[in-house]
């Protein structure tokens, strides 16, 4: 894209073609010949790395779409039989989930990197603008695909950001009409939520071209600030910048991997894990982390309008910022003022970020009024005065200067990298934290021989927990995700087909109609779900006193409590993500005869002391004695509570044993892979130095 | 510089480079699994493929039904005496795709013909009971089976497959 490409191919076929569509010549002058400074840290990878993660945030999309059902009663059960049954469909499903959260953790350093070494600065403010608009679609798709499984926090998000539309004056209302297409969120939001996230990430790649031709045409920054002067300057990208993205990509995948198979739901949210329901809305509201620094300039704002224009002005006073930071200096490394005060608006932003998760009372919104004002105040007065007033230090003649003068120096770069990890984290667990305080007390932590990166199931205490279940919690909770036929596939509580056939041909199935036309009970099959103990919501209310027996399908992933400071980030090392068994097992065998005094127990409640508000109206389930066991067990309250919930825990996630193997087999590649292209990489520069 | 070091340590940075792109390539490949993987029927779709059982009984002679294994229609034809006799009458080598209407039938059972509904064409479904033999006829392309199922006209290239199934009792089978 720099001009007419001296390129030629010596085969006569492709020179035929070249003549006609100089496509070849165009490649080799963006990707092969194409002069990168030589100069470039690690930073610039991040570049190559976003490129990648949108191939693979596509490539997963366009698979995922092909078994996935738009469709407000089906959307959920859509998500859950991809994850269940489709091949692969779990690991599908896992890299695009974590894929979004790693696109926008991979785009916050590229910006941050493009504001630190001042990349949006002359000639450069087309590409820098191109990307404020690569950012605010990528938030649009983020937020329509976090809608599509149709969980509680999908149907809440849809419906709180597109009443960010109401706030317009006048003409409000029609338009969050016109974006729901109903009367409210419903299937037709769905519908077009789902074209419209099939849609975007093809305009994002279309712009993400233009990007990359403005990239080209002014060439690339670098962390001097300096343009390229001689050939000295500069290497060729292919191989001196190809061999380093690949390196920073591997890299990168290995950090992806770590959340694909070890952590897929830490970054999620266990609410998404309950269909959605119009009639509740969730305790706590919380986006994505990605999206929680805007969300709480949005709640910093005592007015709705304000609010509103307050959150998209943080965002689009990013395509001002050429202009607001008029210093003739571009990298912050030789503006000693510029550089504390990046550092500076990092941490509002984080600050920003964690707040975001924080119910809004408090010392939380006063905090969030002076960081709103803070992060306002740094574009708006900081950038434009510090133009005028700082004394930049001298910059370097020339890059190859500047590559001579460095002396080892990889220190900065490392605390920058732990620095990028805690910040992510903390984003991570102010989300946690929001869980928290949600009134039931914190269930102690048990062992599972599920947990850690080797787990797996126990086959015998999944067994007893199938028997507590068809004995037990089946009278009133269904499990209609689970079919017969599972019980005897790898990686579940280990029976034979035959077993399985048998199990199913205890349960009554409803079939039809025949040739009479009539509905009609046969006994199940391995293919058979099981059956529910309602046939609906009214049923099932009505029976147990006003209350809705939760299908226990997923109940071990759509329950989950506040892990708190520090133990979050911990979590994040030890993989810790059993809050939900946990909680099961804990509520379980929580029941207290009598309530403590002054607590007011409402008539046709029972006191459970891990019970969210303590008042639940299911009675304690389980006694001692109440299931035989035939492998000799003890038949006690505590062994019940935690059989089944192994069973329910496998019930959940049927191949958690299949993702962990699979996971540190592809550990052990790409940790090799790594090490290969670091050295190949060495190699390559060891020329260039 | 750059020649001289390359030229000492040819195999060794040789080396490097193939193994770094040979798993690279492994990787690559083994990501494709998956990738291609997933289109092939998920689970539920391969347990909802189970054997069926069909009760013959309200099938009268001369008369078919069509039964659906598998998303396939499957006809069971409860044939007369001369549709079998056309059958047998007619010299096997004489077919495009030589079978004894005994190899398509059960021994013993020899007045139920089960075959699956689909013309081997392009798909189509044949209508039964249409065409010159008697037999099913595909309003597609014209191709014309027999009263066994056998191709006998037309751009067909192979008779009409017989699903797997076998006889549970005498009035009922099991397919699949």
């Amino acid at each position: 894209m720099s001009g007419p490409s001296d390129f030629q191919p010596t085969n006569p076929a492709l020179k035929w073609i070249e003549r006609r569509l100089p496509i070849m010549g165009l490649m080799h002058s963006s990707f092969v010949a194409y002069p990168t400074p030589r100069n470039l840290n690690y930073w610039w990878t991040f570049g190559a790395i976003l490129s990648f993660m949108l191939g693979v945030q596509i490539l997963t999309g366009v698979i995922l779409a092909m078994h996935y059902t738009p469709h407000a009663d089906m959307a959920f059960k859509s998500v859950e039989l991809i994850v269940r049954d489709v091949n692969y469909g779990w690991l599908l499903r896992n890299i695009h989930a974590s894929g979004a959260s790693m696109f926008f953790f991979a785009v916050y350093i590229h910006m941050f990197r493009g504001l630190y070494y001042g990349s949006y600065k002359e000639p450069r403010e087309v590409l820098w603008i191109l990307g404020v608009i690569i950012y605010l679609l990528m938030m649009a798709t983020g937020f329509m695909g976090y809608v599509l499984p149709w969980g509680q926090m999908s149907f809440w998000g849809a419906t709180v950001i597109t009443n960010l539309f109401s706030a317009v004056p006048y003409f409000g209302e029609s338009i969050v009409t016109l974006l729901w297409g109903g009367y409210a969120v419903g299937n037709p939001t769905l519908n077009r939520f789902f074209s419209l996230h099939y849609l975007l990430p093809f305009v994002i790649a279309g712009v993400v071209v233009l990007h990359i031709w403005a990239l080209h045409v002014a060439g690339q920054n670098n962390p001097a600030g300096v343009e390229p002067k001689t050939e000295k300057d500069t290497v060729p990208f292919t191989p001196y910048a190809t061999m380093k993205d690949m390196f920073g990509v591997s890299c990168f995948l290995l950090f992806f991997a770590w959340f694909i198979f070890y952590m897929p739901n830490y970054l999620g949210d266990a609410e998404n894990y309950i269909p959605a329901n119009p009639a509740v809305t969730p305790a706590h509201i919380v986006p994505e982390w990605y999206y929680l620094p805007f969300y709480a300039i949005l709640r910093s704002i005592p007015n709705k309008l304000a609010g509103v224009i307050a959150m998209f002005g943080a965002i689009l006073i990013l395509a001002f910022l050429p202009w607001l930071d008029s210093a003739k200096t571009r990298s912050s490394k030789y503006r000693p003022l510029a550089k504390q005060f990046f550092w500076m608006f990092v941490v509002v932003c984080i600050g920003l970020g964690y707040l975001g998760a924080q119910p809004p009372e408090g010392i939380y919104v006063i905090v969030g009024r002076i960081l709103t004002f803070l992060y306002f105040a740094y574009f708006l007065i900081l950038l434009p005065l510090l133009a005028r007033i700082e004394k930049p230090r001298p910059v370097p003649n020339s890059i190859a200067d500047d590559v001579l003068a460095k002396s080892g120096g990889k220190a900065p770069m490392v605390s920058a990298v732990i620095a990028v990890l805690m910040a992510g984290g903390l984003l991570v667990g102010g989300a946690d934290s929001a869980r928290a305080a949600e009134g039931g007390n914190k269930p102690p932590a048990q062992k599972w021989s599920f947990s850690g990166p080797f787990g797996k199931f126990d086959r015998g205490a999944m067994q007893r927990g199938l028997k507590v279940y068809k004995e037990v919690c089946a009278s009133c909770h269904g499990l209609s995700f689970v079919a017969f036929r599972n019980l005897a596939e790898p990686g579940g509580p280990g029976y034979s087909v035959a077993q399985a056939q048998a199990f199913a041909s205890e349960y009554k199935v409803k079939d039809g109609p025949n040739d009479q036309g009539e509905m009609f009970e046969r006994p199940g099959r391995p293919a058979d779900y099981f059956p529910s103990p309602f046939p609906n919501e009214q049923a099932a209310r009505a029976a147990n006193g006003g209350a809705f027996p939760p299908d226990l399908s997923l109940i071990t992933k759509a329950r989950s409590y506040g892990r708190g400071f520090p133990m979050f980030l911990i979590d994040f090392f030890t993989q810790y993500q059993e809050q939900g068994p946990d909680y099961v097992t804990a509520l379980l065998q929580g029941y207290e005869d009598k309530p403590p005094a002054g607590f007011n127990l409402p008539e046709g409640s029972y006191f459970n002391t891990y019970f969210p508000g303590h008042a639940i109206k299911m009675p304690k389930p389980l006694n001692d004695g109440q299931v035989t066991y035939d492998d000799g067990s003890p038949a006690t309250v505590a062994q019940y509570a935690k059989d089944v919930t192994h069973f329910l825990m496998w019930a959940a996630e049927p191949h958690m044993e299949a993702r962990k193997q699979l996971g540190l087999q592809v550990f052990v590649f790409l940790i090799l892979l790594t090490v290969l292209l670091y050295f190949t990489k060495k190699k390559v520069w060891a020329n260039a130095h | 510089m750059t020649t001289a070091s390359s030229a000492d340590h040819p195999t060794r940075r040789d080396f490097l480079y193939v193994a770094t792109g040979a798993v690279a390539a492994v990787g690559a490949a083994a990501t494709v699994w998956p990738l291609v993987s997933q289109m092939n029927p998920d689970a539920s779709t391969v347990a909802a493929g189970a054997p069926i059982e069909v009760d013959l009984t309200p099938i009268a002679e001369g008369q078919d039904i069509k039964v659906f294994w598998r998303g396939k229609p499957i006809y069971i034809s409860h044939r007369t005496k001369k549709q079998i006799e056309e059958a047998r009458k007619v010299p096997v080598s004489s077919l495009p795709d030589p079978q004894s209407d005994e190899q398509r039938v059960k021994p013993g059972h020899d007045q139920w013909l089960v075959v699956v509904g689909i013309c081997t064409h392009l798909g189509c479904i044949p209508i039964a009971h249409e065409g010159a033999y008697d037999g099913f006829f595909c309003p597609c392309h014209g191709s014309v089976y027999d009263t066994s199922g056998r191709i006998r006209q037309g751009p067909a290239p192979t008779n009409l497959p017989v699903p797997p199934y076998t006889f549970v009792s005498d009035t009922k089978i099991q397919i699949g």
